[in-house]
């Protein structure tokens, strides 16, 4: 029983399985399979940030400036297809990915080059990216008329029962765990969020590793700008504001360790799968979506704690951290 | 080797103060951009040198200067709260909602001032009581907080605060110094007594320089954080006093985005964002500055989004500009 609470995947699966069963009580559609296919692509592209998002953590640095990042790209992406509607999609996207690489690579070059702890260098770039996301709309909106159709509809065709924008996830979260399990980065990613003093020893480049995962994470803040954009079809300047926050709060219930080096992509998933089914299911149960706020809130800090006890007995100190809890005790 | 034994070796109590190490310091550099912008800005445009229009644009930075007095210690023990202005949002909710019901300015103050007091408790729990990390804790409580907010007025707003109420946002003491402006600069007076001339502000240096020595010192760590988070919580109830009785209305959404303000004003003012290290003569010239910068580009016209640009671009700037710095000395070696 024991090992079965420390298995983050298979209790959240399970919460995530009673969570859903109680809604249907309530709401007898709600268990559906296609209300739950409808969930997971509400849910996509807060997988897709929440990978993003996890694969910096990893590395014992967190990214606040996604949700500006993907406001700016998205606005740069929307004025584009405005402008130039003979431009072809795939373009656009290669784009988005290009730009929000960019700005994450600006973050990534900040912590490594200048050793600004991650923190700090997002905290500022998060207003900078989204006061460039004004500056260059001018504040102004671009709106479903002036996308073109093929901009607005690809993500929703459905194929084989799913919308593109589903599978691009499931793309998204095969490549992810493929990347931080199957390939040189993914280990270095690991071992520099875990122990960075042994990493160094091992001769993993640390700066350059969490460089690469702030690329990441801004490219996959660029894919998602498009994403957004076509889903909600519309461009303003407040386009996922906050969104960041729930990014982290993913990670975190999906038992991703803040202090790095802990966390599979399992959890990020099923993290954003419970927020995304507590979402849709707040106005199912009669619940204003003013309490979702609240509601994330309270989550992430039972996380959170949930999270120290699990990891407190996660291995054996030999060498003690100098700010490790036991001393006091 | 034995020249070295005999030579008498003292170990100063602290370093000495030669011109040169005083005027490189950060608060004389800094004292010398707030010269520079004051200066720069008078030029800029005809409304800024009036002693009035400069009293109006104290009120861009007192209230948030507050709060970075006591993140500045909280930031020097090695911890952070990103909370403020969530905390801001629901104190000045619950005294909107306790105003609709008609209670009296002394309890409004006391209800705001509470509630501060009452979420800096929970998250100094969480942190010092549970030792959990202060960075996801507080963007957790944040998000609670404000969330409260939200279910409490949705889209609706608070006002019809009574009149006497008015008196912390916008009543003056004497002539041009505004209430909030005398409190801020007896609360400048406070924090700097508690941080550089008492056992509790030493003690927060030390936990920020050395957690490990600080416990084996026996220093109550965990106690100094709790009692810090307690003073922010505290500052950010004061500050929601203030803000909430100059606007005379609430919304979920006031006060948003301030944490990164409050947090650029500490890490300018040059407190070591690892802990450690700053003072409150930095922050209250750091509060100068950031006050002037949006001052001046707002007689210029320059829309409030566009000045957090700047906001932004002055915290990575001023963290990485001592850095490049450094880099340049250790090569020039």
């Amino acid at each position: 029983m024991n090992r079965f609470l420390k298995n983050r995947e298979i209790l959240l699966v399970v919460i995530i399985a009673i969570m859903v069963a109680g809604f249907s009580t309530r709401a007898p559609g709600f268990a559906s399979p296609g209300n739950l296919a409808n969930i997971f692509n509400d849910t996509s592209i807060l997988i897709i940030l929440a990978l993003g998002q996890m694969t910096v953590i990893l590395t014992k640095s967190i990214d606040l400036s996604v949700a500006a990042n993907l406001a700016f790209t998205g606005m740069a992406v929307a004025m584009t297809n405005a402008a130039y509607p003979d431009l072809p999609l795939a373009l656009l996207i290669v784009m988005a990915i290009g730009i929000g690489a960019f700005l994450g690579a600006i973050n990534g070059f900040l912590v490594w080059a200048l050793q600004i702890p991650p923190i700090v260098v997002t905290l500022g770039t998060l207003t900078i990216y989204r006061g460039m996301a004004f500056v260059l709309s001018g504040g102004g909106w671009v709106n479903a008329h002036q996308m073109t159709p093929s901009f607005l509809n690809i993500p929703r065709t459905p194929v084989l029962g799913l919308p593109i924008l589903s599978w691009i996830a499931i793309v998204i979260v095969l490549g992810a765990w493929f990347v931080l399990t199957r390939l040189p980065f993914g280990r270095a990613a690991y071992a520099s969020g875990g122990n960075p003093t042994a990493a160094v020893y091992a001769g993993i480049d640390i700066g350059w590793t969490r460089f690469l995962a702030f690329v990441l994470s801004g490219a996959l803040a660029g894919l998602s700008s498009y994403l957004w954009v076509s889903r909600y079809a519309v461009a303003y300047v407040d386009i996922a504001a906050g969104f960041e926050l729930d990014t982290v709060a993913a990670c975190v219930i999906g038992g991703i360790s803040i202090a790095g080096g802990i966390g599979s992509v399992a959890g990020a998933v099923l993290g954003s799968l419970f927020l995304g089914v507590i979402k849709n299911a707040l106005p199912v149960i009669g619940i204003s979506p003013f309490a979702q706020m609240a509601i994330s809130g309270i989550v992430i800090v039972l996380a959170v704690v949930f999270n120290a006890r699990a990891e407190k007995k996660a291995g054996r100190i030999i060498l003690r951290d100098r700010a490790a809890p036991e001393v006091s005790a | 080797m034995s020249e070295v034994a005999t030579t008498k070796r003292v170990i100063p109590d602290r370093l000495g103060t030669k011109t040169s190490r005083m005027l490189a310091s950060w608060e004389v550099l800094l004292f010398g951009v707030a010269a520079l912008i004051f200066i720069f800005n008078s030029f800029a445009s005809p409304y800024f040198l009036n002693a009035w229009n400069l009293s109006d644009a104290t009120f861009n930075f007192t209230e948030k200067a507050m709060i970075a007095f006591a993140m500045a210690l909280l930031v020097i023990a090695g911890e952070i709260d990103l909370s403020v202005a969530a905390i801001i949002a629901l104190a000045s909710t619950a005294m909107g909602a306790a105003a609709q019901m008609g209670i009296g300015t002394p309890g409004l103050v006391m209800i705001g001032i509470g509630t501060g007091l009452l979420c800096g408790a929970f998250n100094g729990l969480l942190v010092a009581g549970l030792r959990l990390p202060s960075i996801v804790v507080t963007i957790g409580t944040m998000s609670l907080f404000r969330g409260i907010s939200y279910i409490v007025l949705g889209d609706q707003a608070y006002g019809k605060y009574p009149e006497s109420f008015a008196y912390f946002g916008q009543g003056y003491v004497a002539w041009v110094f505004s209430f909030e402006f005398v409190l801020f600069i007896g609360l400048a007076i406070a924090f700097a007594i508690l941080l550089h001339a008492t056992n509790f502000g030493r003690q927060v240096y030390v936990i920020g320089n050395n957690e490990f020595a600080a416990r084996f010192s026996g220093i109550p760590v965990e106690r100094v954080k709790f009692i810090l988070f307690l003073l922010t919580g505290l500052m950010a109830g004061v500050a929601a006093v203030c803000l909430t009785s100059r606007l005379g209305s609430t919304r979920p959404s006031i006060a948003q985005g301030w944490e990164l303000e409050v947090v650029t004003m500490v890490v300018l003012g040059g407190v070591s964002i690892l802990g450690g290290a700053g003072t409150i003569a930095g922050v209250v010239i750091a509060a100068f500055v950031m006050g002037l910068v949006t001052f001046g580009l707002g007689l210029l016209n320059v829309p409030g989004i566009v000045m957090s640009i700047f906001v932004g671009l002055l915290l990575i700037i001023t963290i990485a500009v001592p850095i490049i710095a450094r880099r340049i000395k250790e090569m020039n070696r």
